[in-house]
């Protein structure tokens, strides 16, 4: 694989790997419990005891910002495998039968494309109370249209080879030779395309977060430690710029993985550049 | 008298377009007795393998078929439903094409596609799937059958696949093997190692066979009895002994000239 030669997308991987290992041994890693709050060291600057310093309420921005990345990875995750499921499934069904279906699923994909997706999220989560699972379900359930597009492209090409022809000859359906022929040759581009994914679907959760609508307190999520630290960002730059660098530098990650795996996928957008 | 295995009568098959419609297949009749081989041959875009494609109703819109009838084992596969089609095809059909190459799924073992064509049709272990995939290559005289099960499509030559093909399509032990141009995309040695493997499968008369050819020599070779194709319509229908000797068509002594003329 051509992943080995590319460094940015080994670094991007290292550092994914890293955040998962904080999310997930976060009780262990975390000097503090994430919640609790100190009233004697309030906006106390990063110490060997607080090394991200504390918060306006005396919290260790260190712990929080190792729980709050459980919340932020398993939303981007869990968010973009629900958009991805979503969009093989309508974006197969399209491709693979073509016709009045994929007229019907693509001009419904087209008129979610017109909404403007924040505001769809920021309008469902009003009504629907901002827990993290609605937030998982309302940003998979409105970015899956790139993806069915995709898979559809994909399936319309793949659909001609001779492959899927021996193996309706062989006696399979159509579910059968979605499943197990058209999908698993076109999940290539939908891997990168997931893998970008991610760091957006973080992006959209901390904007949430940091708007007050998504995570709630006292539960820790990137965005919402940012909000906490925007009111004293003058005098208590660490609250602000540490969860923000995780924010920048995850999302960063997960581009370089997304575009090592394109360069892996087809070698031959690599060579032009 | 011997029983025939399939029995088409009047197939129709069209494709609509704007400039007009193309009778692709065009009122074709032919029986092929039990454990017989025959032949069609004819020029490319004669409709060779649409007469194929018709018989097992896997004509893609905008084709498609007008009439007729295909009885199979005591029923018109033309009418029957889709499900109790899909029983057939690859099971009591199956059909290995020109093209071995693109017919195996480039992302899947070889293994997993031979398992895939047995498990389509009957319910078995994965062990017994994967005894009965390693026999089936051994009977196309594949060498090393373990290694070759676990390879990948491209790690193994054209000569090879088509073996596969071969083995894929015979796997579930058909009464009728449909062999379209299999030899034509290979190589001329290959297709002479090909061809000895399907006069062995032949001269074992196990199953009937339809053997669509463009090559007038090797059908006359092949087969017992031949038809001729051409735009859309079988032009003659022959034993094969007797159509090299003695052909009723014009255009079929063309071909035969044609055929000298090469060789």
């Amino acid at each position: 694989m051509k992943m080995r030669v590319n460094k940015l997308a080994a670094a991007g991987t290292v550092f994914i790997a890293l955040i998962a290992v904080f999310a997930i041994f976060a009780p262990l890693i975390a000097s503090h419990d994430p919640a609790g709050m100190d009233t004697r060291s309030v906006l106390s600057p990063p110490s060997r005891e607080h090394i991200f310093g504390t918060d306006p309420l005396g919290r260790d921005v260190f712990s929080r910002v190792l729980y709050g990345s459980r919340i932020s990875l398993s939303i981007g995750i869990i968010a973009v495998g629900l958009s991805v499921l979503t969009g093989i499934f309508f974006g197969s069904i399209a491709g693979y039968y073509g016709g009045k279906i994929d007229y019907a699923i693509m001009r419904l994909v087209d008129i979610m494309l017109c909404f403007p997706t924040f505001f769809l999220i920021l309008a469902v989560i009003a009504m629907l109370e901002p827990s993290i699972y609605n937030i998982m379900a309302v940003i998979g359930l409105t970015s899956w249209m790139g993806v069915a597009r995709l898979v559809r492209s994909e399936i319309l090409t793949l659909k001609e080879r001779d492959f899927v022809a021996a193996s309706r000859i062989m006696g399979a359906g159509g579910s059968w030779i979605i499943i197990r022929h058209l999908i698993p040759n076109a999940i290539g581009p939908v891997l990168v395309n997931a893998t970008l994914g991610v760091g957006g679907a973080i992006l959209i959760e901390s904007a949430l977060s940091f708007l007050g609508i998504g995570v709630q307190p006292p539960t820790a999520s990137w965005g919402n430690i940012l909000m906490d630290g925007k009111a004293t960002l003058g005098v208590a730059w660490w609250v602000t710029v540490f969860p923000g660098a995780f924010i920048f530098f995850t999302v960063l990650a997960y581009n370089l993985l997304g575009e090592g795996l394109r360069d892996a996928f087809e070698p031959r957008l690599k060579d032009r550049s | 008298m011997k029983k025939n295995t399939l029995e088409v009568k009047g197939l129709k098959t069209v494709f609509d377009s704007w400039q007009g419609t193309v009778r692709a297949v065009d009122d074709v009749s032919f029986n092929i007795e039990e454990n017989t081989v025959f032949g069609l041959v004819g020029e490319s875009g004669s409709g060779k393998t649409l007469t194929a494609l018709s018989i097992l109703r896997l004509i893609d819109p905008p084709g498609k078929i007008t009439g007729g009838s295909v009885m199979f084992g005591g029923v018109d596969l033309l009418k029957e439903n889709e499900v109790r089609l899909g029983a057939v095809r690859g099971n009591r059909i199956s059909m290995v094409f020109q093209e071995p190459g693109s017919a195996l799924d480039p992302v899947f073992t070889v293994g997993y596609q031979l398992r895939e064509a047995i498990r389509c049709h009957r319910i078995v272990s994965r062990g017994c799937a994967e005894d009965l995939a390693i026999d089936s290559m051994r009977k196309v005289h594949i060498k090393d059958p373990g290694r070759v099960y676990r390879d990948y499509p491209h790690q193994i030559s054209g000569g090879m696949k088509q073996r596969v093909m071969i083995a894929m399509a015979l796997i579930n032990s058909p009464e009728l093997l449909i062999l379209d141009e299999p030899t034509t995309a290979l190589d001329v040695t290959i297709q002479a190692e090909i061809l000895k493997l399907l006069e062995e499968i032949i001269a074992a008369r196990k199953m009937s066979i339809l053997f669509i050819s463009h090559d007038i020599g090797l059908i006359a070779r092949m087969c017992d009895n031949v038809g001729v194709m051409r735009k859309g319509k079988l032009i003659e229908c022959q034993e094969s002994k007797l159509i090299l000797s003695d052909p009723e068509n014009e255009y079929t002594s063309a071909l035969l000239k044609s055929a000298r003329a090469l060789s």
